[in-house]
């Protein structure tokens, strides 16, 4: 069909396009500029980033020199002897300490911390501050982010599955973009790795979390600021989904091929030197194999970020026609390749979630050993 | 620093050799390009998981 390809390019045009307009102004400018200007560009620079690829307690879009930011600020809730809710405005970027019934609270690089009416910050040998932070239960970008995700994907697959009740089973409009996909993770990452018998209980998440982990890699790569993804914090919670669900779920022989591998093949006496080893190996694997997944995630999206900004940053630094034209080019590169990784991973995590629950839920593979 | 280039040697030669295996088994057997292009995806990203886990560790 036509049109939803036509569709699908259009949307990744705009993204690209999205990429480049953020990095198309000061290409024009000439050379010979003041060493100090240059570096003033890099602390800039740095400042973006940095802004970019963590989290913050405000929205902020678009900041130009004066110090105007246009965005607006979140709620900022904390839980320290009492619930104190308040607009981090109050905050003004870092440099105000509030006060909230009796405790002082400061932010720095990012985090809050207790202080006294002064605001200092007690640093340890290694340059890390030692003072307290309540528990923090603040509505951030990232949570901004996963929210507007969440009602992007419960909107959307909502009205396509009333829109299948509705044609009686065939899919219309944004429906025939979707169909292929879900059909692909069922056909082949579910089934062949789960089997034909209890792929069911499992689909539900797979395609929660390719949906949710492509959206939301998708939406890093734009200029909103936005890098859930590439947050550990966020990934290890996804793991530890994936870990609770091969856990829980895990039939006798899950926890069977865990704890005694070798099964009938050889007596109790050979099998207990060798298990001293393989044990401790085993259940080391129950818990890093959802590490990895965490890991890999993270460290993927994060590091493409870094080099991305890292790359738009190059653009600014040579304000020459030949150095800007070159990195641009390059950076146009990338994003596209970043647009690939984005889906890619989202495709690895579920196939390999999948193969996990495929070990949980496997039972009475031992046939095929007592046909030889 | 020099930890960081041996990685990328290490997961640059380890894609490399997936990505030549690859290109053999399609030359082979055309027909089951689907298959081992999926199958080679799936190595890559391993690979390249490891090596951004040791790059940012170093």
């Amino acid at each position: 069909m036509i049109n939803p390809m036509r569709q699908l390019f259009t949307l990744c045009f705009i993204l690209i396009f999205q990429a480049l307009a953020f990095a198309s102004p000061n290409e024009h400018e000439t050379t010979n500029e003041q060493l100090s200007e240059k570096e003033l560009m890099k602390q800039e620079i740095k400042e973006v980033m940095g802004h970019h690829l963590v989290d913050s307690y405000d929205f902020n879009f678009l900041g130009d020199k004066e110090g105007n930011h246009y965005g607006f600020s979140l709620p900022v809730i904390l839980f320290d002897d009492g619930l104190k809710i308040f607009s981090s405005s109050e905050f003004h970027h870092g440099e105000n300490v509030v006060e909230k019934g009796g405790n002082h609270y400061k932010i720095y690089h990012g985090q809050i911390y207790k202080t006294d009416a002064a605001g200092t910050i007690n640093y340890n040998e290694n340059h890390f501050p030692t003072n307290e932070q309540p528990l923090d239960f603040s509505i951030t970008k990232n949570v901004v982010m996963i929210i507007v995700t969440c009602l992007l994907m419960l909107w959307l697959f909502g009205s396509l599955a009333k829109s299948y009740a509705k044609t009686g089973g065939l899919p219309k409009g944004v429906g025939r973009f979707f169909e292929p996909i879900v059909m692909y993770i069922k056909d082949e990452i579910a089934v062949p790795n789960i089997g034909e018998k209890h792929y069911q209980k499992y689909m539900p998440f797979l395609l929660t979390v390719f949906f949710f982990i492509w959206i939301l890699n998708m939406f890093g790569l734009t200029p909103l600021g936005v890098n859930v993804t590439g947050n550990i914090a966020f990934t290890f919670a996804l793991a530890i989904m994936t870990f609770l669900i091969t856990n829980f779920t895990g039939k006798k022989d899950y926890w069977l091929h865990i704890f005694d591998p070798l099964g009938d093949s050889m007596p109790w006496y050979a099998k207990v030197p060798l298990y001293i080893i393989l044990i401790p190996i085993e259940i080391l694997g129950v818990f890093i194999k959802p590490f990895s997944l965490l890991i890999r995630l993270y460290a993927n999206m994060a590091a493409g970020h870094i080099v991305l900004m890292s790359l738009i940053g190059l653009i600014f630094i040579f304000q020459s026609w030949i150095g800007g034209t070159l990195s641009f080019a390059l950076t146009f590169v990338i994003v596209l390749i970043k647009v690939l990784v984005a889906l890619l991973q989202a495709y690895i995590f579920t196939m390999l979630s999948a193969l996990y629950f495929g070990f949980a839920s496997a039972e009475h593979a031992h046939e095929h050993e007592e046909a030889h | 620093m020099v930890g960081a280039g041996l990685v990328v040697i290490g997961v640059g030669l380890g894609i490399g050799m997936i990505g030549k295996g690859a290109m053999e088994g399609i030359a082979r057997q055309p027909e089951a390009a689907g298959k081992i292009q999926t199958a080679m995806l799936i190595a890559a990203a391993l690979i390249e998981g490891i090596g951004f886990a040791a790059l940012f560790a170093v």
